[in-house]
């Protein structure tokens, strides 16, 4: 196999739903009472079936949680750099056809948005653009990484794919860990919601993993956007992406997301709602086919969601967060990806945690390891 | 008085237990559970300390002068990265000392045993007190020990697990062979699994999961530090064998002998 794409297309989109849907009681109760989980076992626990399973499930997802990663929690902080996007995403508040003020930031408007998520206390960043390669191609993104290299332990990015040599260099720069959601592994659903630009490249989109596996980057984040097609087929194709990563880029540790489409400038009803019950069995569906993978929870869930979901298997989440460049500082009115929904401070969010006997954790990585890779 | 002393490199242990730092809910927590432990060695893992901030939530619980830091590799994932790391803490932490972890596996964090060879070499060659978390493999710990290393540390089973001395056999092999402390490390999970590792002739014990994660970490500090006292005491006395549960022959093979 050379890629994760000759996996993808052994299965069949219409033939994985019915089998997901025609799980039994009896499926989810093996699936349940198993140590190991196979993906024919997560398909039983994101199924239909699973349903009045659910508090069973998170009381075991809960429970394995916190053998693995204790009674911890990591933050992390959005940095939105740029707003501009040479694609048409038709859920996305940055598509091209979008009539919006578009902004970069510069070098002093970023070291200005730095200070404040340092004096948040926040050390991991990840940083966010739309996919503009004249504007933020991969120069542009090595500049930002070196700027504010020693400001912080972890730097993330969740940008526009790019090439191995070009993650490569990021790495070698500072770069820790990469996300890149597939949105739907539906190709013909992809197709309709990525027109026009370089992402309506379904193949070149589905093998960034494999290339930042090979780049040798320390973490890869998986996940699909909710929404777009059916969840529960998108997440079991995320569940086989990870599996197969896992198994072929060893050296490498995975995150998972949860985004669920939410309201935006010139917004797009989802296709396929997602309710809550539905994300608490997926995350818990997750946790229990993989103990140590990272999930991951963003500030587009609401407050009293976000409360009770830190207990279920999220191990990691971010806080205060701003969807627009320069959003904590500099141009606080500009237009957003997207509205975030928990809009607690900070400082409010890690006093829910530690009330909760959480302990937010600020630093987990040491950034002046990461040029030391030398291996891939 | 205790005459029981564990001696590693130039420093004494009263305490066979060793702890960890992660996964409490609080530092506060973490400093009542460890001094709770009376654990005289206490380990950090350099990824998750801000060696520049001289008030680290983390390093300002640990100033207790009882306690000796010993300061992790955790996250690297070869030979070169855990040399850098190690020099990293000896400048920034002060010690000598550090604890040998590559594990290039994320998901299960089971040590490379080729890169811990090579990078303890290399270690001891520059002076550290090289402590390496390690399969419990007895040939790689004797191949430690001849490049100088104070101590080994194998696993009880995968860390985090609690499953306890999964190991056991290699772990007989280990301690009967070495000229160094053994230090079981991971996969303990309860005060009894550590007093089984003592009772089998352990050095020391290294415990994190277990008193991190349990519903009252002060509470299972102290359980774990009187299984370790309760298992070492059990060692020093001599088990007594265990019994076979065939009956003696009531015809004895050599009376022919005495007749």
């Amino acid at each position: 196999m050379s890629s994760f794409k000759d996996v993808l297309n052994q299965y069949d989109w219409d033939k994985t739903m019915l089998s997901i849907l025609s799980k039994t009681e009896e499926d989810v109760k093996q699936a349940l009472h198993k140590n190991k989980r196979t993906l024919e076992d997560f398909k039983a626990l994101i199924s239909p079936a699973a349903k009045s399973f659910l508090e069973e499930m998170a009381q075991l997802s809960s429970r394995i949680t916190k053998k693995r990663f204790g009674n911890t929690m990591q933050m992390y902080a959005p940095m939105y750099l740029s707003n501009e996007c040479q694609n048409i995403c038709t859920y996305c508040g940055f598509s091209l056809t979008n009539k919006i003020p578009r902004r970069t930031l510069t070098d002093e408007e970023i070291l200005k948005e730095v200070a404040f998520l340092k004096a948040k206390g926040y050390d991991h960043v990840l940083l966010v653009t739309g996919e503009a390669n004249r504007t933020v191609g991969v120069d542009y993104l090595n500049n930002a990484i070196q700027l504010i290299r020693s400001q912080f332990s972890n730097i993330s990015i969740e940008v526009q794919p790019l090439d191995q040599e070009e993650y490569e260099l990021l790495i070698q720069n500072g770069l820790y860990a990469v996300l890149v959601y597939q949105e739907t592994y539906h190709r013909e659903e992809y197709k309709k919601h990525h027109p026009k630009g370089k992402k309506s490249n379904f193949d070149y989109r589905l093998e960034t993993p494999d290339r930042l596996g090979k780049a040798g980057v320390h973490k890869i984040g998986l996940g699909a956007l909710f929404g777009l097609e059916d969840w529960r087929a998108d997440s079991f194709f995320t569940a086989l992406h990870l599996k197969y990563l896992q198994k072929t880029y060893w050296k490498t540790k995975y995150s998972i997301s949860f985004p669920r489409l939410r309201p935006f400038s010139g917004g797009l009803e989802p296709k396929v709602e997602m309710t809550d019950p539905d994300l608490v069995q997926l995350i818990c569906a997750y946790r229990l086919l993989d103990e140590d993978v990272e999930l991951s929870i963003s500030t587009r869930e609401r407050e009293v969601f976000r409360d009770h979901i830190v207990q279920l298997g999220i191990t990691s989440m971010s806080a205060e967060s701003k969807t627009n460049p320069g959003g904590y500082t500099i141009d606080k009115q500009s237009l957003e990806q997207f509205e975030i929904s928990d809009e607690r401070s900070t400082e409010t969010i890690a006093e829910m945690l530690k009330n909760q006997y959480l302990e937010p954790v600020w630093k987990d990585w040491e950034n002046d390891w990461v040029s030391m890779t030398g291996f891939k | 008085m205790n005459n029981d002393i564990l001696k590693i490199a130039d420093k004494e242990f009263n305490s066979r237990l060793f702890t960890g730092t992660g996964k409490f809910s609080s530092s506060g927590l973490m400093e009542q559970a460890i001094n709770a432990s009376e654990s005289e060695l206490v380990t950090v893992a350099l990824k998750r300390v801000d060696v520049k901030d001289n008030q680290d939530d983390i390093l300002i619980h640990l100033k207790d002068a009882r306690i000796n830091l010993l300061p992790n590799t955790s996250g690297v994932r070869d030979a070169k990265e855990a040399v850098f790391a190690a020099q990293l803490a000896r400048e920034a932490l002060e010690t000598n000392w550090i604890k040998l972890e590559i594990h290039p596996d994320p998901k299960y964090l089971l040590p490379d045993p080729i890169e811990t060879l090579k990078a303890a070499e290399e270690l001891v060659k520059s002076g550290f007190v090289v402590m390496p978390y390690i399969h419990a493999d007895p040939v790689l710990c004797k191949r430690l020990e001849e490049v100088g290393t104070q101590c080994v540390m194998p696993l009880g089973a995968p860390i985090g697990t609690n499953k306890g001395l999964k190991t056991l056999d290699f772990l007989e092999i280990i301690i009967e062979q070495s000229n160094v402390p053994v230090v079981v490390d991971a996969g303990i999970g309860t005060p009894s699994h550590a007093a089984a590792a003592m009772e089998l002739g352990a050095d020391a014990v290294l415990v994190n999961t277990a008193i991190a994660v349990s519903q009252n970490p002060v509470a299972m500090g102290i359980a774990f530090k009187m299984a370790v006292e309760a298992g070492r005491m059990a060692y020093n006395a001599k088990l007594a064998p265990v019994q076979d549960k065939k009956a003696m022959a009531s015809s004895p093979l050599t009376n022919f002998l005495y007749e």
